[in-house]
């Protein structure tokens, strides 16, 4: 069997026998240590995962109960905990750091008989949007290793997108599952603000980044929502949704369906003309499937990357300031040093894009400087919010192309900050209004990867893969050339 | 003029403000009262305990502050070793009134003390310092205490004077101990910061005061001090102090702390508390009889004198025992056994916990007092036995004898024995009959006080005019 199957087609496979979790699992481990070498998607791999897959297979054999997941491999952005291993987050500060528990969506896998079959590659703490700044070097685009797979969920992008996993969970503070997603042809969602916890996932901005799948089709990315989704008592922001099937019912189709075309993410001179292209035949594709469509515009949109840079160095600010080089990161010899020598090293263990993060969060809420960009960017939020609000009014859907521009090379945009942030002009809106927005892989460009992006209501996730599972209908693509 | 800066602990909670570690983290062994979320590891996110906010909108109605509409946290960033996460979940009213309360007063003779505020925030762990010399000093932190619920009461500066935050801090104290929030006796769960200036000058805050006692201390040195670098014509500088608990002085910071940007943001990961006024009017009914409410009662319903019903009604402990132990017919008597004969046997922390003694000891013994069994004096050994043992009063009357004589017999013989040992006194008796209480006196020693001071005495003046 294929290791380029869909999560139901691995299930069936499995429960009819004609494959054991073993053979699976093995094939899978088989699969990483081939490519893996080179592409860099995993930081570390489940030692124990042949052990589980005897296990499950033990439990088919004897008719027991087995979990909706059926051992199949899965695998986790290393900056969500799980229990007894590793939690690095690319960084050197936490390169040593064991969590003592599961993150409530690692618990919810498990329990479902998943296989989490290693931990993937990120930039440090979620900042950027290429992997190049993991601590451990970056992860490589399977469909051109000289390319960048996006970030800053990349690894777990890149391992979906080599076949070493069938899916993978990311983080999507501003586009990190969408943005990789798109860059490396697979589905990425980031689900409303509330729908998963986030217990166990390590805070970057934590008033706007979700918990999202990644999966090669909708409905793999479908199942994993089914089992990640839900209340939390240790994720106060989260909301009950547990009575939801979002497969049932995904081939419903759009017809008669409103979609509002986001102009301002659409258009302009920051967008490759290739990608306006593919994003055109996509428009094409959803009136084919009998939508209506409208240009619409979101007037805010322009502010989107100040008011999300101020906001989240402002939150990063806060939520790393307890990796200090004495509790993390630990680097004192036994004499100690002096207090005031300290400071120089409190923050040692950074990379360069977490320090620039962290020196921009001391500034932007001080006193003095609050007024003029912290509360400026929430009032920006704020008023998004009003206006998105008032767009889902009209519309069902508002999509765009998920990156305005083609994956790039290494190094490419290394030395231009401001260059890389504007790549997340399209997939940060999601986060600043907590709307759910899906990626949709459309179309390759010259081996390059195209993504298209579909946003729906707060919580209308079920309805938003319906629209992403009719777009992929219309769409045969190759997979990546291992 | 002094403002203060109150911390108190919610002791009586069950668990922690954020997680469910223990609220009562005293009796664990050096860090064994943690979890990942009070220490901050990574990914943990913080889970309001509801109790606590409930709690804290208490002490808030007590002292007749106005509740918010919704309430909010934001995080204090500084950096410190206690600190787990390197900030503190806290309250701030910058951005409109969201903390627990405020604009509130507690009045103290006839004047009115101004509470600018009240906030809901999380006491960081402890530092131990050890070694014997600065130089080679070590610190060492204790995480138990980090994430205890803590309730901030600041005050406005309207003291005049170090009495005036006495009387405060003890009514406050004992309000706090009164709605079952706080136990005001345990180590560290009132703290204070003292903010005093003398005229127009700067304010001098006084931090690192453990205890109210310290901080009566810390206000008088500040006042003095102030008072005598401005009869010198030396400037007051604007700085914080550090209260020296071994020397009893002030000394200034090291650092000049006020000048510190905590750079306040919202706590995101805590959802808004809307506050209803229905819940603000349930909490508002389900909460104990103020202390100045059970004064009256005492007076009104059961003609105490004041004097009783004030020592009665300001300590929870004596007014749940008076109130679980008294009917009408009973209150005064039982009232009187524990402001008289109870206090000196319950008057530590201790003392009270060891305590064996229920209600249901002090309405059988005053029944005993009442109906003659038992003399008062007796009654009073008897609730020594029953503190340090338990015994029902009946079998501690039975067993030790406690029982009143009152048998005209029994007495008799004792009376002809006084009588006969002391004839000096006899006589003097006869010729002033008001000595005779000495011999009287004489007749409680033998009988160990359960002679029957009456019939004692009609028997006595019989036999002596006779």
């Amino acid at each position: 069997m294929s290791l380029a199957v869909s999560a139901n087609e691995y299930i069936e496979n499995v429960k009819n026998g004609s494959i054991s979790v073993e053979e699976f699992t093995a094939k899978t481990l088989e699969q990483i240590s081939k490519h893996d070498s080179g592409l860099h998607a995993y930081l570390s791999i489940n030692d124990n995962a042949l052990d589980q897959a005897r296990k499950i297979d033990k439990k088919i054999k004897a008719k027991e109960k087995v979990g909706a997941f059926y051992g199949m491999p899965i695998s986790i952005k290393d900056n969500i905990c799980i229990k007894g291993g590793k939690t690095t987050c690319a960084s050197k500060m936490l390169q040593d750091f064991v969590a003592p528990y599961d993150a409530t969506v690692v618990s919810k896998l498990k329990s479902q008989d998943a296989i989490l079959i290693g931990k993937t590659n990120l930039d440090e703490f979620a900042m950027g949007v290429t992997t190049e700044f993991s601590a451990f070097g970056p992860s490589r685009n399977p469909w051109n290793q000289d390319y960048v797979p996006g970030g800053s969920s990349g690894g777990s992008a890149v391992s979906v997108s080599a076949l070493e996993c069938i899916a993978s969970l990311g983080s999507d503070t501003g586009g990190s599952v969408r943005n990789p997603a798109s860059f490396c042809s697979i589905v990425g969602l980031k689900p409303t603000y509330g729908l998963v916890s986030r217990y166990g996932l390590v805070s970057y901005a934590n008033s706007i980044e979700q918990i999202g799948p990644l999966g090669r089709r909708v409905e793999d990315v479908a199942l994993v929502l089914n089992h990640i989704a839900g209340k939390d008592q240790n994720d106060s922001t989260t909301v009950d949704r547990s009575n939801i099937d979002y497969l049932s019912g995904i081939d419903a189709g759009i017809k008669g369906k409103k979609i509002g075309i986001i102009s301002e993410m659409s258009k302009g001179e920051g967008l490759d003309k290739n990608v306006e292209n593919a994003f055109f035949k996509s428009v094409s594709a959803f009136e084919g499937l009998g939508a209506k469509i409208e240009e619409t515009s979101l007037d805010l949109v322009k502010f989107t990357v100040a008011a999300y840079y101020v906001l989240t160095t402002a939150e990063a600010g806060s939520n790393l300031s307890r990796y200090d080089n004495l509790r993390y990161g630990y680097d004192l010899d036994l004499e100690g040093y002096e207090f005031k020598s300290y400071i120089s090293k409190a923050r040692r263990n950074f990379g360069p894009e977490v320090t620039r993060r962290m020196i921009l969060g001391g500034f932007v809420p001080s006193a003095g400087f609050a007024g003029k960009y912290l509360l400026k960017a929430l009032k920006v939020k704020s008023k998004l919010k009003k206006e998105i609000a008032k767009a889902f009014a009209k519309f069902d859907f508002l999509i765009s192309p998920t990156v305005p521009i083609l994956p790039f090379k290494f190094g490419e945009k290394m030395d231009d900050p401001l260059a890389m942030y504007l790549a997340d002009i399209n997939t940060i809106t999601a986060n600043l209004t907590g709307v759910p927005a899906i990626s949709v892989p459309f179309e390759i460009h010259n081996g390059l990867p195209i993504g298209i992006q579909i946003h729906a209501n707060t919580l209308q996730e079920r309805e938003l893969l319906q629209a992403a599972y009719a777009l992929q209908s219309t769409t045969k693509l190759p997979g990546a050339p291992l | 003029m002094i403002g203060l800066e109150i911390h108190c602990q919610l002791t009586n909670l069950e668990s922690k403000l954020f997680c469910s570690c223990k609220a009562n983290y005293r009796e664990f062994a050096t860090n064994a009262n943690v979890c990942p979320v009070c220490i901050g590891l990574p990914g943990t996110l913080p889970r309001l305990n509801q109790k606590a906010v409930e709690k804290a909108i208490t002490i808030a109605l007590a002292l007749n502050c106005q509740t918010p509409k919704k309430i909010g946290f934001f995080r204090k960033n500084y950096f410190y070793p206690d600190l787990p996460k390197n900030f503190q979940i806290t309250q701030l009213n910058l951005y409109g009134p969201t903390s627990i309360g405020e604009k509130g007063k507690i009045s103290i003779e006839n004047k009115d003390i101004r509470i600018r505020r009240i906030q809901l925030e999380e006491d960081p762990g402890r530092l131990i310092y050890e070694g014997a010399s600065e130089r080679t000093q070590i610190t060492l932190v204790d995480y138990n205490r980090a994430g205890t619920p803590l309730v901030e009461i600041v005050t406005e500066p309207d003291f005049e004077n170090p009495r005036q935050v006495r009387l405060f801090l003890s009514i406050l104290s004992d309000l706090l101990e009164n709605l079952g929030v706080s136990d005001p006796t345990l180590e560290g769960a009132m703290r204070a910061d003292a903010n005093v200036s003398v005229g127009n000058g700067p304010r001098v805050e006084v931090k690192n005061i453990n205890s109210f006692y310290d901080l009566e201390k810390a206000i008088h040195f500040e006042l003095t001090r102030q008072e005598s670098l401005g009869s010198r014509d030396i400037p007051i500088s604007q700085e914080t102090r550090h209260w020296d608990d071994k020397r009893k002085i002030t000394i200034a910071s090291r650092s000049k702390e006020e000048d510190e940007d905590y750079r306040y943001i919202l706590e995101g990961d805590i959802p808004w508390v809307v506050l209803d006024s229905q819940s603000v009017e349930k909490w508002k009914k389900n909460m104990p009889e103020s202390i100045s409410s059970k004064r009256e009662r005492y007076v009104r319903d059961y003609g105490m004198p004041a004097q009783v019903a004030d020592v009665l009604s300001s300590d929870k402990y004596y007014s749940d025992l008076f109130e679980q132990s008294h009917i009408k017919a009973n209150a005064k008597e039982i009232a009187n056994i524990i402001t008289t004969d109870l206090m000196g046997l319950v008057d530590t922390r201790e003392k009270r916990e060891q305590s064996k003694l229920t209600p249901k000891h002090l309405s059988d013994l005053v029944e005993l007092v009442s109906s003659g069994k038992v003399t008062r004096t007796s009654a009073k050994s008897a609730l020594q036995e029953i503190v340090k043992t338990g015994k029902s009063v009946s079998e501690i009357v039975s067993q030790t004898g406690l029982g009143k004589i009152s048998d005209k017999s029994d007495l008799g013989k004792i009376i002809d024995e006084v009588i006969k040992e002391e004839p000096v006194a006899v006589q003097q008796a006869k010729e002033n009959p008001q000595t005779i209480n000495y011999l009287v006196g004489k007749v409680m020693q033998k009988t160990k006080g359960k002679a029957d001071p009456a019939i004692t005495l009609k028997i006595f003046k019989d036999k002596i005019s006779s």
